[in-house]
């Protein structure tokens, strides 16, 4: 019987092959959006993890600014910026921090030959390359001279070597940046992409000296990276870092801090906070649309209930039970929604692919998701699907029959 | 199936546990209103009625004189307003919707004068129906179903949608989905109504043949003296009474 059901489900569907697509078109978006939505969502997430530990747990970064600010935020409103003597008294004074580097970053377009690519170039120290964890592929560090000096030597990130150079050896060319031109000294190892797509090798560093002085011209440090040294919580470094930098920037006892140190902790729950939300706020959108996918099941059932008053006439006349009629319509609505899901499924993990190639996140379906998708679209042809097929069978089989 | 009712006489009762002398049915002061107030139409005023097993009755009467509100409640598509029917020897006026859906398919079979026939499904599916909802199996089901349609004569059209078939034809896809469940009794309201002259006698040599060679119960409904010549009793029906029954002094009736 239930066989039999399905197989007039299927028939009566593909009879009205058009209106049963329009009918299940709400099903399709709601469940496409939830699976693409909640699939883009845990691939950020778990990019921002895995950034997380790439960047390595131990890392605080200070930047000027109103604490209300986020790291993402730009320039640090009216607060005094940070200096290089901001840095050297971070390592110098406080013992839980391992090193501090300054990180100065600007896009800029930088030129080999007849190659044009734009990057970001970011002045700092050789002690970046310890506090990120970031060994080089080939070539040297600054020299303590070239740092004093403020030469312009270049270490390029992995992506940038390829841009400019493809096979070739870059150690020892002369490339531009704006109006200088600088010797590359080294390549970095290549890190991969981080959150939302910024691809962590496409970087340039020259020392800080010479940023301050030929690109950004002014003695300012725009963030300062401190790594931990082992074994001591973060939170006991940031409560330090904090102190100090109070008493360097001559905060009174009731004034509010005019920096900011965050952790990779708090900037990881922060991204994955609003991912969160945004999965949140579309998964209520889907939700009212999977709601206005059920009322169109509804109403499609309601009119082929009445379209089909007569066949319904004669199923009561050769002896199809209440039960039976009920099992019928109900099993087609449940067929049309599910075959609504099925389609939103496919459409939604096909969309939630295309989304984590563009923003280059992993593609993370979620198989309980997509079983709840399956699940939940079976529900939405039952709930909705209920009053029509109880309308059917409790037709009356001679007024049924006297129809049309 | 053709064994136990090609064996069974002229006049013998169906499947029914009910005696040879026993009514199939029997119907005792049947009232049908529509209705209520100044709307009230009273279609059945008191219908007092046996049919034996294997009688072949025909029923007449002016348009509006209630034949087909019988035939509903006979049929057991609609219930009395008032009085008892009794069907098999047992009373039927107090059984659920679904009880008598039981009835219909275990019992009955239907011809309408419009056929009523699925549309655009085949011949065979549409006389497979009611099996369908006895939970019969698929290929057994398809066995009975193509003997049905070999039966009423249309062996080669199994595959025939209604569209493609003439009047004649649907009226006898319709018999073949009536008979298929070897039923006990066939209600049939104006089977020939929408048929030339020619093609009605065939319908009705066969439902003739039905109730001579299987033994079952045809009740007719039919405007045309020359169909009702075809029944071995003849039922008059006026303003909701019966006027006349041709074999009234065989059926004894009144209860009264
Ligand atoms: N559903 C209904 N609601 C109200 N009145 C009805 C209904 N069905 C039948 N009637 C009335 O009951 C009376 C008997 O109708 P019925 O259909 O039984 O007549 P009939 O003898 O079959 O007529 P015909 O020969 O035209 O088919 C008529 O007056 C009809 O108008
Ligand atoms: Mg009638």
């Amino acid at each position: 019987m239930l066989y039999e059901a399905i197989r007039l489900a299927l028939q009566a569907i593909l009879r009205n092959m058009f209106r049963s697509f329009l009918t299940v078109l709400g099903i399709v978006i709601g469940v496409a959006a939830v699976i693409a939505m909640v699939t883009v969502g845990q691939g950020s997430t778990d990019q921002v993890e895995a950034d997380v530990s790439t960047l390595g747990t131990n890392l605080l970064m200070i930047r000027p600014g109103q604490p209300s600010q986020g790291p993402g935020s730009g320039v640090g409103g009216t607060a005094a910026s940070l200096t290089l003597k901001d840095v050297d008294a971070i390592e110098e004074q406080i013992p839980s921090v391992m090193v501090a580097t300054p990180s100065n970053s600007r896009a800029m377009t930088v030129i080999f030959g007849n190659v044009n690519y734009s990057t970001t170039v970011t002045g700092t120290d050789t002690r970046f390359l310890t506090a990120r964890d970031w060994p080089l592929e080939s070539g040297r560090a600054f020299y303590e001279s070239e740092l004093r000096t403020g030469s312009s030597a270049c270490i390029l990130g992995n992506t940038v070597k390829t841009k400019l150079f493809g096979g070739s050896d870059p150690l020892g060319a002369s490339i531009r940046l704006k109006q200088i031109s600088c010797r590359v000294i080294g390549v970095l190892e290549a890190k991969g992409a981080s959150s939302f797509g910024t691809d962590q090798d496409d970087i340039v560093l020259v020392p800080i000296r010479a940023f301050q002085r030929r690109i950004a011209g002014n003695q300012d440090v725009s963030m300062i990276f401190a790594s931990i040294r082992n074994g001591i919580s973060t939170d006991k470094a940031k409560a330090d870092i904090e102190r100090l930098m109070r008493e360097r920037r001559r905060i009174g006892p009731f004034e509010e801090d005019d920096f900011n140190v965050f952790d990779m902790k708090q900037i990881s729950s922060m991204l994955t906070g609003i991912t969160s939300v945004l999965t949140g706020l579309l998964s209520a959108v889907a939700a009212v649309s999977l709601l206005v996918g059920g009322i169109g099941i509804m109403n499609i059932m309601l009119v082929s209930v009445t379209e089909r008053t007569r066949e319904i006439g004669i199923r009561l006349a050769v002896g199809a039970t209440e039960g039976q009629v009920l099992l019928q319509f109900l099993v087609e609505s449940i067929v049309l929604s599910l075959i609504g899901g099925l389609i939103g499924i496919m459409l939604g993990l096909a969309l939630g692919l295309l989304g984590s190639r563009l923003l280059s996140i992993p593609f993370a379906p979620n198989p309980s998701l997509i079983l709840a998708a399956f699940l939940f679209s079976a529900m939405v042809g039952i709930v909705f699907g209920y009053f029509p097929a109880l309308r059917a069978a409790r037709m009356d089989p001679i007024e049924a029959l006297r129809h049309q | 199936m053709t064994a136990e009712s090609t064996s069974a006489t002229a006049a013998g009762p169906g499947a029914l546990p009910a005696s040879r002398d026993a009514p199939l049915i029997s119907l005792r002061q049947i009232t049908k209103i529509y209705g209520s107030g100044d709307a009230e139409v009273r279609a059945l005023r008191g219908i007092d009625l046996d049919i034996l097993g294997g009688e072949f009755v025909a029923i007449m009467g002016p348009s509006g004189s209630g034949k087909s509100t019988a035939m509903n409640i006979l049929g057991f598509l609609d219930k009395p307003s008032g009085g008892t029917y009794s069907f098999g020897g047992a009373e039927v006026d107090h059984l659920s919707r679904d009880q008598l859906a039981l009835l219909r398919r275990n019992f009955l079979g239907f011809v309408f004068q419009g056929y009523n026939l699925l549309a655009r499904t085949s011949a065979l599916d549409n006389v497979e129906l009611p099996l369908i909802y006895q939970g019969m199996a698929r290929t057994q089901r398809r066995r009975l179903a193509l003997e049905a349609l070999a039966k009423v004569g249309l062996k080669g059209r199994e595959d025939h949608d209604p569209s493609q078939l003439s009047g004649g034809q649907q009226q006898r896809v319709a018999i073949a989905r009536a008979i298929v469940t070897n039923p006990d009794v066939i209600l049939a309201d104006e089977p020939t109504g929408n048929l030339d002259t020619a093609r009605s006698h065939e319908i009705m040599d066969l439902l003739t043949e039905l109730n001579r060679k299987d033994g079952i119960t045809i009740l007719m409904v039919t405007h045309e003296p020359d169909m009702a010549e075809y029944a071995d009793r003849l039922i008059h029906f006026l303003d909701g009474r019966i006027a006349s029954d041709a074999s009234a002094e065989k059926a004894a009736p009144d209860a009264l």
